[in-house]
């Protein structure tokens, strides 16, 4: 269809809106609900998807200590994802359980930062993204677990345990891949230089986090950036490997701009429970 | 199998192994023991550790696709278990002085057996059900047995495997029976489910002991404590109630109940399938092997980075002493 004759086929000549419609200018920003929902799906949603990602390895991981490490990460994670989607529901008010906001939801509901839906690639990408990612979560947990909402610093006291030890484990990788031959080495400084435009996400700090400390919830984004960067910088150094700069940063994540992995992610994840709307499992 | 041919053992130790077995002595690796004895708990021993391994597959098949969170985390966990008990038992034939890794490659070149149940699709998410409730229910009545079997590392591992496996039972009979009170999609899911796996679970007992050929040595040396049949008919007979109570039908028109041996009679197992399966032609064999094969390629770089480390490792504290 050529752009010249589109107004005219669809009917609609220029001037015509007529009254009683909503008005056509909207709101420039997307639609946040409640924000200390919007906080709790953010939380809980990183650690579903990434979960999720890790469990997407069980039985094909290099070696059999390593499945089963693999499959301890994903269990953990999505225990604490089952307990702050939960949370999240309980908040919100509508019925809805975790299962009801793992499995029902769009794409574009899902609060998680892009770093963690980005596909396994090779086991040094995804331990490199698990590495990323834990070295902040450890520091989300400890501000959290001394914070003052009582039911997200019970999950935090919890899964900074956990999470300690899934550091523990992705630094290690990072280091042996990094020190180990000049393949691995190779492979993890792409692994690291590809997925590192996604890092910046973890710390921008929007309305949520400030309308969240009214719960006693005091995400302090600037406060958790050098500590981030010390425990980075520190793994990096001894895998012998290059921080990037940190030029063209990513976001968008947590008001449901994702990229385009979720949607295929979320689509097999979510075919069972909605092909059979109502059942129980 | 065997290439090698089987030593002549020397009368007086064979003697002397018999009767500790005859009295009921569990056998330790550094025991005398005859070759055959230690080739044929090998082979057992290495079947049992690549079935495992090889039964990730058909249930981390469906992980990504679990319809709660509580499911996909039983069903993580249920995998998880599966590679610890390889690991495990993979440990336990280091006992009789094999290498882990010579018995993976055997895996992995097609010339080690595993139990021939994994070469069935996943096909539907009841699978996952039927398989910890037939599959599993399956194994734990020959592992129940071999639990009492006469090598003590072997025994001890089945003890402590058959707990974990009768946890995986209950799981997947309680999802079967949460499928059979759901919608009538979830009821036809699982019936469909039930009529693929009810054979193939029933030849999991493997041949009669009529046509097995390694059954009677095995028994003498209370290596297997019961026949292949006695084991099968025990678990029809334990399955067959448990259809009942949650209203599915097992695929088998001949199937009655005999009031005079108390057992349930079954139709004809159909082994030609069996052998099929075993010769390497059933519906999954490539794919599973094939999978395998991967996993271990693609993993390649990964352990020779862990080695290379390690060396420049132990290099470093080295120069540093």
């Amino acid at each position: 269809m050529s752009a010249a004759h589109g107004d005219e086929e669809l009917g609609i000549a220029a001037g015509e809106a007529s009254a009683g419609t909503r008005p056509v200018a909207g709101a420039r920003g997307p639609d946040l609900g409640d924000p200390l929902v919007e906080c709790l799906l953010r939380l809980g949603d990183d650690r579903l998807i990434l979960g999720h990602r890790l469990s997407e390895w069980c039985g094909h991981g290099p070696i059999l200590e390593e499945d089963i490490a693999l499959s301890n990460l994903a269990l953990d994670l999505i225990g604490q994802a089952a307990s702050l989607l939960r949370l999240a529901g309980e908040v919100e008010g509508r019925g809805r359980d975790e299962d009801a906001l793992a499995y029902f939801r769009d794409g574009v509901q899902f609060r998680n930062c892009l770093l963690v839906e980005q596909p396994n690639g090779d086991f040094g990408v995804t331990m490199v993204r698990q590495f990323l990612f834990d070295a902040h979560s450890v520091l989300v947990w400890e501000a959290l677990a001394a914070g003052g909402h009582p039911g997200l610093a019970a999950v935090a006291g919890k899964a900074l345990k956990e999470d300690k030890y899934h550091l523990r484990h992705s630094s290690e990788w990072v280091v042996r891949l990094g020190d180990g031959t000049a393949e691995s080495h190779a492979r993890v400084q792409r692994a690291l230089d590809d997925l590192w435009r996604f890092t910046g996400e973890l710390f921008r700090r929007d309305a949520v986090d400030e309308a969240v400390a009214a719960h006693g919830i005091a995400l302090d984004a600037a406060a958790i950036r050098p500590r981030w960067d010390a425990i980075v910088d520190d793994v990096l150094a001894r895998a012998t490997l290059v921080r990037p700069a940190d030029a063209g940063m990513r976001h968008g994540g947590r008001t449901g701009r994702h990229t385009e992995h979720l949607g295929h992610l979320l689509a097999t994840m979510q075919i069972v429970a909605r092909s059979h709307p109502g059942a129980a499992w | 199998m065997d290439p090698k041919p089987t030593p002549q053992e020397d009368p007086a130790l064979l003697a002397a192994f018999e009767a500790r077995i005859a009295a009921g002595e569990s056998i330790e690796p550094k025991d005398w023991m005859p070759e055959r004895y230690r080739r044929q708990l090998t082979r057992m021993m290495s079947q049992h550790a690549h079935s495992e391994v090889v039964g990730m597959l058909p249930e981390g098949n469906w992980i990504t696709r679990a319809p709660s969170l509580r499911r996909k985390m039983s069903l993580i966990a249920k995998v998880q278990d599966e590679a610890g008990h390889g690991l495990y038992i993979y440990c336990g034939t280091e006992t009789l002085g094999v290498d882990r890794f010579d018995l993976y490659r055997q895996l992995l070149d097609g010339t080690a057996k595993y139990s021939s149940i994994f070469n069935y699709p996943t096909l539907a998410w009841a699978d996952m059900g039927v398989i910890g409730w037939l599959v599993d229910g399956a194994a734990i009545v020959n592992q129940t047995v071999l639990a009492k079997t006469s090598y003590g590392p072997y025994a001890r591992a089945m003890v402590r495997i058959c707990k974990e496996e009768n946890f995986h039972k209950r799981q997947g009979y309680e999802l079967c029976a949460t499928l059979a009170a759901g919608t009538p999609a979830q009821r036809a899911m699982l019936q469909d489910s039930v009529n693929r796996f009810w054979w193939p679970a029933l030849m999991m007992f493997g041949p009669s002991d009529t046509d097995s050929p390694n059954s009677a040595e095995l028994l003498r040396w209370r290596v297997k404590r019961k026949t292949n049949d006695e084991l099968r008919q025990r678990f029809v007979n334990l399955t067959v109630p448990q259809a009942q109570a949650i209203g599915v039908t097992l695929p088998d028109p001949d199937l009655r109940f005999d009031p005079e041996t108390k057992n349930w009679v079954f139709g004809a197992i159909d082994w030609s399938e069996f052998y099929e399966v075993i010769k390497g032609n059933g519906p999954c064999n490539q794919e599973r092997l094939a999978a395998r094969n991967r996993a271990h390629d693609e993993g390649r770089w990964v352990r020779e980075a862990a080695t290379a480390h390690q060396a420049k490792q132990a290099a470093r504290s080295t120069e540093a002493a």
